[in-house]
C-alpha cells in the first residue's frame, strides 16, 4: 500500500515533467525534463518490482539507468556539435 | 513490534520521503523561473529521491540478491546524475542561455 502511494507520487512527476517538455521554452529546458523522466522510470519499474514481488524488474531499471544517462549524454553532443561524430577539440569550439 | 517490521516501516518511511522529495522536484521544474534554476530543482530532487526510495527498499528487500542489485542501481545513479546535469547546464551555459535575474520576466 505503502509502494502504491509511492508509486502514485512517481507518476505525478513524471506528468509534471512531461508538463515542463512541452512548455520548456528553450531546448535544454526539454532536455531536463526527459532526463528527469527517466530517472522515474527508473526508480518506478524498481518499485512495480517491489510490488509484484519480481526482483527481475531491478535487472531492467539498472539497465534502463546505463541507457538513460548515455543517451542524454549524446543529446547533448547532438545539439552542441550539430553531428555525433564531431571531433572534440578546441578550434572547433563556436 | 518485532525487529523485521520495524526495519519494514523504517524502509516505508523512507520510500515515502523520497517519493515526497521527487514531487517537490517536479513541481520545482514548473514553477523555477529559468533554466538554471530548474536545472538546480530538477537535478538536486533527482539524485535525492531516487537515493532515498532506493534505501527504502533496501531495508524492505526480502534477500541479498535483491540489496545488490538496489546497491547498484543507487550507485550508478548517485554517480551518473549529478555528471548528467552538470554536462547539461555546461552545454546550456556554452550555448549562451542567459541567467535570469530578479525582475526580469519568467523564461
Amino acid at each position: 500500500m505503502l509502494l502504491v502511494a509511492a508509486m502514485i507520487g512517481i507518476l505525478t512527476t513524471m506528468v509534471l515533467a512531461l508538463v515542463r517538455a512541452l512548455l520548456g521554452p528553450t531546448l535544454y529546458d526539454r532536455i531536463l525534463a526527459v532526463n528527469m523522466f527517466g530517472t522515474k522510470t527508473v526508480i518506478f519499474v524498481a518499485l512495480i518490482g517491489f510490488v509484484m514481488g519480481r526482483p527481475q524488474f531491478l535487472d531492467i531499471a539498472l539497465f534502463y539507468a546505463l541507457v538513460n544517462f548515455v543517451g542524454t549524454v549524446a543529446v547533448l553532443k547532438l545539439s552542441h556539435y550539430r553531428e555525433l561524430d564531431a571531433v572534440r577539440s578546441e578550434e572547433d569550439v563556436r | 513490534m518485532t525487529a523485521p517490521s520495524l526495519v519494514g516501516s523504517a524502509g516505508g518511511v523512507l520510500v515515502l520521503v523520497g517519493a515526497l522529495v521527487t514531487l517537490s522536484g517536479g513541481v520545482g521544474l514548473l514553477r523555477m523561473p529559468d533554466f538554471y534554476s530548474r536545472v538546480h530543482a530538477a537535478g538536486l530532487t533527482d539524485t535525492a529521491g531516487v537515493g532515498l526510495i532506493a534505501l527504502g527498499l533496501i531495508l524492505r528487500a526480502p534477500d541479498w540478491g535483491v540489496v545488490v542489485r538496489l546497491l547498484f542501481i543507487l550507485l550508478f545513479l548517485l554517480l551518473t546524475s549529478p555528471t548528467a546535469t552538470h554536462a547539461l547546464a555546461q552545454a546550456a551555459r556554452r550555448d549562451g542561455v542567459r541567467v535570469w535575474t530578479d525582475g526580469e520576466p519568467r523564461r
